[in-house]
């Protein structure tokens, strides 16, 4: 017979998990795999899916503007399961942020004609309104952008859940 | 890029035979479509049924596709899966293509 400790599910709050790659499509795709499959079904399709949007925009961002005109580097990203969702550190030593600022996230304008319709120009209007606590910060060689996803962990896949917001309770 | 087409009810249906349209064969699709769809003019439904994601770069992808179809064919979408029809609708999208929730033919097939 399992012990408790063997079946205990992948994904446990407060543990995080770190995943590195290059920055290019091909590792982001691969990473992407390795992230949905290290949170498992911890979450609910919809909340899975949410998430790999968010990551998705953010990582190719990174291969396409911060490692654009110069030999890509490396992505390093660290999740962390909280009470209200997935915490997410991100960072790349690639170019700044132009003027230091997150873009606004609007949505691109779909006007009236065909030949006009944007293909491209969602990415941070996706990951705006999929975030929470969204910060980037630029250090002297790398790009860090923090935030949530707001997602719900499934109660039988969390043990931990329950003492972590007691914690946070107790704790004010 | 794996693509299928075939004729249903005098519309070129091409179904998409991979679980994901991202940055990473973005430009693929848009050429295999462009060989695939790009002479027959009428309908062109893409069946989504099989994929499961779709990033920014892919739904630019498939944006490109019909601009480069039209005007004489006209690209229609059937079978979003629900992470791409959440892209679909986020981005306002859905409001520009035409989406079936089901491949014409395929209820029937079903119902057999």
């Amino acid at each position: 017979m399992q012990s408790d400790a063997t079946v205990r599910p992948p994904v446990r709050t407060g543990e995080s998990a770190r995943f590195r790659l290059q920055a290019n499509e091909r590792e982001v795709r691969r990473v992407l795999g390795r992230i949905m499959a290290y949170l498992g079904d911890g979450l609910c399709q919809p909340d899975r899916g949410t998430v790999e949007i968010v990551l998705a925009e953010v990582l190719n961002n990174i291969v396409e503007h911060a490692y654009a005109r110069r030999p890509p580097g490396r992505i390093r990203l660290f999740l962390t399961p909280v009470g209200d969702g997935l915490a997410c550190r991100v960072e790349d030593d690639g170019h700044p942020m132009p003027s230091l600022v997150l873009p606004d996230g609007r949505l691109p304008e779909l006007g009236d004609e065909l030949d006009l319709l944007p293909e491209g120009g969602w990415g941070w209007a996706l990951i705006r309104s999929l975030t929470a606590d969204l910060i980037y910060e630029r250090t002297p060689r790398a790009n860090r952008l923090t935030f949530r996803v707001p997602v719900s962990w499934k109660a039988d896949s969390d043990p931990d859940r329950d003492t972590i917001a007691r914690q946070r309770v107790a704790g004010g | 890029m794996k693509l299928t087409s075939e004729m249903i009810d005098g519309a070129q249906v091409v179904r998409v035979e991979e679980e994901r349209i991202d940055a990473s064969v973005a430009i693929q699709f848009k050429d295999r479509m462009r060989e695939l769809a790009g002479s027959a003019p009428g309908r062109v439904i893409l069946d989504m049924g099989r994929v499961g994601f779709v990033d920014s770069s892919g739904l630019g992808a498939i944006v490109a596709v019909m601009k480069l179809l039209a005007p004489a064919t006209r690209l229609e979408l059937a079978a979003l899966t629900p992470t791409v029809g959440k892209v679909f609708h986020m981005t306002r999208m859905d409001s520009v293509f035409a989406i079936h929730p089901e491949v014409p033919g395929e209820g029937m097939r079903h119902a057999v």
